[in-house]
């Protein structure tokens, strides 16, 4: 009951209203409606193919890259409709940062990655993007492992810094909410550990939405859960809620392990 | 065994016109000093024959230089079009349909340069000879054009989707996901297509043969004939060179220094392909 009266007072970032999503003729997402809530962490979880990856990359129209997509339905951020004409993807994915299943730096130095995205919104100045580079490293835990390295290539780096990396070009652009699209997937325990505890650090400045594979890392991380089956939303709350007792038999399956 | 028959073939065919060029080439540095050969007089069959290679040389620079003017940035453009713009189903026509221009033999383009390309330039550039390096120049860039735009696109088309996601996430436009991730990804691929186009431009012989004519002599200017050592070889198998010659000579002598500069272009383009290989 507490964590709903601190709800109220926080601000909605995503109001997402009656989405439906399609691949060409399948039905992806159906008429989805959720809010997101800012300086929180929303876990999305659910089976391999329920829709929690197209969901996510729909919050910043990464989705559209794929020429099949259609969507009907309305995702509000900050009160814009997303898909209104006026809106400019570029701009949307500024504010909107993602992070990826496998660690995807570009094959350049640890320094150039991180300014990647500052440069190509224009910033030039020497100073001010070093002074970036160290500001988004730090935040992203990485700046004292690669502090004396920043000219290496980013492939030099294990799989956990790459992904610490990730997340630092990220930050670099200064988002509002970071979606991450099953983070750990393809990193070892420990690496995975740094990366939870990271995302706990980011909670305090950023919105963050989570899909993952990993009920015991959506219990572990997240605010609020939000459990997704064959397209459908089916169950969404605070994680302790869904975690202890949630309202809908397939949610408790599918947490008891029943099924997935 | 059968197989390392087969693909010995190759390997003892290249020995072979080595072996050839070397040995006849051998024979007419017997006769022609390094210093009249590496010199810009030409003339093979006046009564004091002179055979300075530097002409030929030039030919071929100027028409090299004015198929990569054409090629390079047509064939880059269209193979960023192909691989980061145009539509699945757009590249599947599009692509086979450029590489058909690869397929018309060479001796079509050649006549093409001559009889539709030079009359056309001639309007814009009333001083233009009839025989020229410009033309043949120029058709010769859109014969390339497809091979480097299929090799470029090859490159950029192996770049593996999520680096472009990757960019896409920060807030990149098309434009700067093409220009700032995938072309230096590609680089190296792309720079390969560009060095086998310029040994490819070398040893086209058809186009020059017929578009350029064949004065021998040392000029700059693109209006004007030149001869390719392509050009010249052509020339003198036809007939006018008889055995045993220094003139026949010379031809291996040519030959053997065309062999030479697609050689060390090929192994440029192999260098470029492993100096610049980002892993990834």
């Amino acid at each position: 009951m507490n964590a709903e009266n601190e709800n109220k007072l926080r601000e909605i970032v995503y109001d997402v209203k009656g989405l439906n999503l399609w691949y060409g003729e399948d039905q992806a997402l159906k008429d989805i409606n959720m809010k997101i809530y800012q300086n929180e962490v929303t876990a999305i979880i659910g089976p391999s193919g329920c829709g929690k990856s197209t969901f996510i990359k729909t919050l910043n129209r990464m989705i559209e890259n794929i020429p099949s997509v259609r969507t009907s339905g309305e995702i509000l951020y900050h009160g814009e409709n997303i898909f209104d004409k006026a809106v400019r993807v570029e701009e949307l994915r500024t504010r909107v940062g993602m992070v990826f299943q496998k660690p995807n730096p570009f094959p350049k130095s640890i320094y150039e990655n991180v300014v990647y995205g500052p440069k190509i919104h224009g910033i030039k100045d020497k100073r001010l993007l070093m002074e970036i580079t160290e500001n988004s490293l730090k935040s992203a835990a990485l700046w004292d492992e690669v502090k004396d390295r920043l000219n290496d290539n980013a492939y030099g780096l294990s799989g956990g810094q790459q992904q610490r990396l990730c997340i630092a070009r990220c930050l670099a652009v200064q988002p509002d909410v970071i979606l991450m699209d099953e983070p750990t997937s393809a990193l070892d325990p420990i690496a995975t550990a740094k990366i939870e505890e990271l995302i706990d650090r980011l909670k305090a400045d950023y919105s963050i939405s989570i899909v993952t594979h990993s009920m015991q890392q959506a219990g572990r991380i997240s605010d609020k859960t939000a459990f997704f089956l064959m397209g459908e939303l089916i169950e969404y709350s605070d994680t302790v809620t869904i975690f202890s007792n949630p309202l809908d038999k397939r949610t408790e399956d599918y947490i008891t392990g029943r099924f997935g | 065994m059968f197989f390392f028959i087969t693909a010995s073939v190759s390997v003892i065919t290249t020995m072979g016109i080595i072996f050839t060029l070397v040995a006849d080439a051998y024979k007419f540095f017997l006769e022609v000093p390094l210093s009249e050969f590496f010199s810009t007089k030409l003339s093979p069959l006046s009564a004091d024959p002179s055979f300075g290679i530097l002409p030929l040389i030039n030919g071929t620079l100027f028409t090299t230089l004015i198929a990569m003017l054409v090629a390079v940035p047509i064939g880059l453009t269209a193979a960023m079009y192909l691989s980061e713009f145009a539509t699945e189903r757009t590249r599947r026509i599009l692509k086979p349909m450029m590489e058909l221009l690869a397929g018309i033999p060479t001796i079509v383009y050649g006549f093409f340069a001559y009889s539709f390309v030079t009359p056309i330039l001639m309007k814009v550039i009333p001083s233009l000879e009839p025989k020229n390096v410009l033309s043949p120049g120029i058709v010769m860039g859109i014969m390339i054009i497809p091979m480097v735009a299929s090799l470029s696109e090859d490159a950029m088309n192996s770049v593996p989707s999520a680096m472009r996601e990757g960019a896409y996430g920060l807030g990149a436009t098309k434009l700067e996901v093409t220009f700032k991730v995938v072309v230096p990804a590609a680089i190296s691929g792309i720079m390969a297509s560009f060095v086998l186009a310029i040994s490819r431009a070398i040893g086209e012989t058809m186009i020059v043969a017929i578009a350029s004519g064949s004065s021998k002599n040392f000029t700059f200017d693109i209006t004007h004939s030149m001869q390719t050592m392509t050009a010249y070889i052509v020339e003198f198998t036809s007939g006018d060179a008889a055995s045993g010659t220094t003139g026949y000579y010379s031809l291996y002598a040519v030959g053997l220094l065309l062999f030479a500069f697609t050689m060390i272009m090929n192994l440029i383009a192999q260098h470029i392909s492993h100096k610049y290989k980002e892993e990834y």
